[in-house]
């Protein structure tokens, strides 16, 4: 008996490993995209949530059965905000590890370096940084898509509501960064189109502690509203402020305002400020038959449950990325042009965490100033504008 | 117009009244040790997160809070001089600026670790109605901040004119080997200057956080100001440094006021530059002082 047993679990053990090697010369290979992300560095606060999400999405995919059978592999590369390790990194990526398509990077700057490489390595970039230039002019970037808004929808988006409210003339106080630089731009070369005067033009650094000086001046040139252009702790100074001087009149910030986090820090100032912002942070105000709904309720919940903190809109931009490659994937398999002819011909209608896409030949981004609502903090929480 | 005028001078006070500390902290540990302790700015930060930490996040009382964030302060100063100044078998001036800034490399790079990169805030001191004087606004916190300042100043001409101790630190700045001569300890007075320094950093860290807000690398822009405020009132001169510091605040504000925004931090360093070549020691300290000083 005990003879018996024991050849037995020889058979058993042959096999096994029989089946063993079986499975794995059945199972697919791998479809390999890579992430260049600005994980540390000035940017990490951008590259951080994007790498939460590109992590997130290769477990869920993977654990649904992959892509068509073959898993998914995401191989992220730290830029460390920086535009020469960017150009590096994906060097790396293309020619090393031969991926299909690379999402990233996270800021404008990086992404503008990698225009004519990812161009002439003719592969798919979706970058996940907002400057216009990104994407256009369309005809030298073929290969180049992006997902977050252009800064001129957010601008559009505040104009059109300022029209409908009889604001014409307004204050604008700007960050002295790249964003803020972008916005200033944006903000002067659209207002005459919306019948908006700017009176008075301000600036400040991103590590000013008071901004009451720029906001008096504001008031002195007779605006009706304010527009503050930032990211960072500066909008919850200028918030503060605005609130400290009684100005009087209402405060909008750009689509950078969208975190919970900035209503907490401003505490009671941050009442009745007015912004252009994504649906990610508000798809629990969105009327149940919106197409975007269901996806973000499902994103910013999976992300809450896994990272314990929100995704914020850049953690979303990774989403859209990652997403329409992997619908490319689906639909076309893992051939570059074929992706990248279904990314600009078949992305319409499209639901994001960012709004609705259209991709077409004459636009690589596929977003207006309908991706934004006009969102009014009321007692401590966002609430819809009509 | 006289109500623009007097917004746009509380604003350049209450800025002026934080560069002001840091100035005072710079020459604090200028005095006894002749050198620029450029981990002065993390001092400030650290006053402000630990403020936070202890009274938002632990919910501790008012006063606790800022009794533990004093000693946090002292604590980090303490050690900073003892791990890194004492240490040293020949103490180079220069040599020991470059530890400094290691210092603050080091310190800020902890912020981050256990605070992460946001900014953090606290209620002000005492809520309600900014203050209203002649249409111009004042937010009641601007006025602790600039009280604090202000108590301040004056305990620390106390500190040195009246105390033992404080002219010890004194007698070590004027001249080293003398002061060891009678008898003071050296040693032990350098590690005094960086404790007070320190605290005083984290003084107008917890003041200014409520108003500005807090994060982990605000360091660097608040040391070069107060470098910029201890230089332009004369380094080593306390009188000198409140002076600058307001100075540099109200001459921002202004610029900003009645030039263009985008240019105050530059004419701020402009004017820095017009008094430094009419009077290279500083507005309050004269030149044969400076030339007897080793740095």
């Amino acid at each position: 008996m005990k003879r018996t047993s024991g050849k037995f679990f020889v058979v058993m053990v042959a096999v096994l490993s029989v089946c063993l090697l079986c499975v794995n010369a059945f199972a697919k290979e791998p479809y390999k995209i890579g992430a260049l992300l600005a994980v540390t560095g000035p940017a990490s606060f951008l590259g951080e949530p994007e790498k939460n999400t590109a992590l997130m999405l290769q477990d869920q995919i993977n654990k649904a059965g992959g892509i068509n059978g073959h898993p998914l592999e995401i191989l992220i590369e730290d830029t460390k905000s920086d535009e020469t390790q960017a150009v590096l990194s994906a060097k790396k990526l293309l020619e090393n590890d031969k991926v299909l398509a690379i999402i990233g990077p996270s800021t404008t700057g990086e992404s503008m370096a990698l225009v004519p490489i990812l161009n002439t390595a003719a592969t798919p970039l979706l970058s996940c940084a907002a400057g216009a230039p990104i994407t256009q002019p369309v005809k030298d970037r073929t290969w180049i898509f992006k997902t977050p808004q252009y800064d001129i929808s957010a601008v559009e988006a505040i104009y059109g509501y300022m029209k409908k409210q009889g604001i014409s003339k307004v204050g604008i106080i700007t960050i002295s960064t790249g964003f803020g630089d972008a916005g200033k731009k944006a903000l002067i070369e659209i207002a005459p189109k919306y019948g908006i005067t700017i009176v008075a033009e301000e600036k400040y650094g991103p590590k000013d502690s008071d901004m009451t000086t720029q906001l008096t001046k504001i008031k002195a040139s007779g605006a009706q509203a304010v527009i503050n252009w930032s990211v960072g702790p500066g909008q919850v100074v200028v918030t503060k402020n605005w609130h400290a001087l009684r100005m009087g009149i209402p405060l909008y910030q750009s689509h950078g305002w969208g975190s919970k986090k900035n209503i907490e820090l401003a505490g009671k100032a941050a009442e009745g400020v007015i912004a252009p912002l994504g649906r990610l942070v508000v798809w629990d105000k969105l009327a149940d038959k919106h197409p975007q709904k269901a996806l973000l309720k499902k994103y910013t919940q999976d992300y809450e449950a896994r990272y314990k903190g929100e995704p914020g809109t850049f953690g979303g931009h990774a989403y859209d990325s990652i997403m329409m490659i992997v619908e490319a994937l689906k639909k076309v398999g893992p051939d570059k042009k074929k992706i990248r002819d279904y990314i600009e011909t078949k992305i319409k209608n499209w639901p994001g965490t960012g709004g609705v896409f259209n991709m077409s030949k004459n636009d690589h981004c596929g977003l207006d100033k309908n991706a934004f609502e006009m969102v009014v903090v009321k007692n401590g929480d966002w609430s819809l504008l009509k | 117009m006289l109500t623009v005028f007097l917004q746009f001078l509380f604003s350049g006070l209450t800025v002026g009244a934080v560069y002001a500390l840091v100035a005072i902290g710079f020459n604090i540990t200028y005095n006894a040790t002749s050198i620029i302790n450029l981990a002065q700015g993390e001092f400030v930060v650290i006053g402000g997160l630990m403020m936070w930490f202890f009274s938002e996040s632990l919910k501790l009382p008012f006063f606790v809070s800022v009794a533990l964030t004093i000693l946090t302060a002292g604590i980090i100063g303490f050690l900073m001089e003892r791990l890194t100044i004492k240490p040293l078998k020949n103490p180079d001036l220069l040599l020991m600026i470059m530890i400094t800034i290691a210092v603050s490399i080091v310190l800020r790079g902890i912020l981050m670790f256990s605070f992460g990169k946001e900014p953090y805030v606290y209620p002000a001191f005492t809520e309600g109605e900014p203050v209203n004087i002649y249409g111009a606004i004042i937010q009641q916190q601007a006025l602790w901040v600039i009280g604090i300042t202000g108590f301040c100043i004056v305990l620390l001409f106390f500190f040195f004119k009246k105390t033992m101790l404080g002219k010890a630190m004194l007698a070590c700045s004027v001249h080293t080997t003398a002061a060891k001569l009678v008898g003071i300890n050296v040693s032990r007075m350098v590690m005094f200057s960086f404790i007070l320094s320190a605290i005083v950093g984290a003084i107008g860290g917890m003041a200014i956080t409520p108003i500005s807000l807090m994060e982990y690398d605000k360091g660097p822009m608040l040391a070069v100001k107060g470098f910029c405020a201890a230089i332009m009132g004369g380094i080593g001169s306390n009188r000198g440094a409140v002076l600058g510091g307001f100075l540099i605040g109200v001459l921002e504000s202004m610029t900003a006021g009645y030039i263009h925004s985008g240019s105050k931090d530059a004419v701020a360093l402009v004017i820095l530059l017009v008094i430094l070549f009419l009077k290279p020691s500083g507005l309050f300290v004269s030149k044969t002082t400076l030339d007897l000083r080793k740095f």
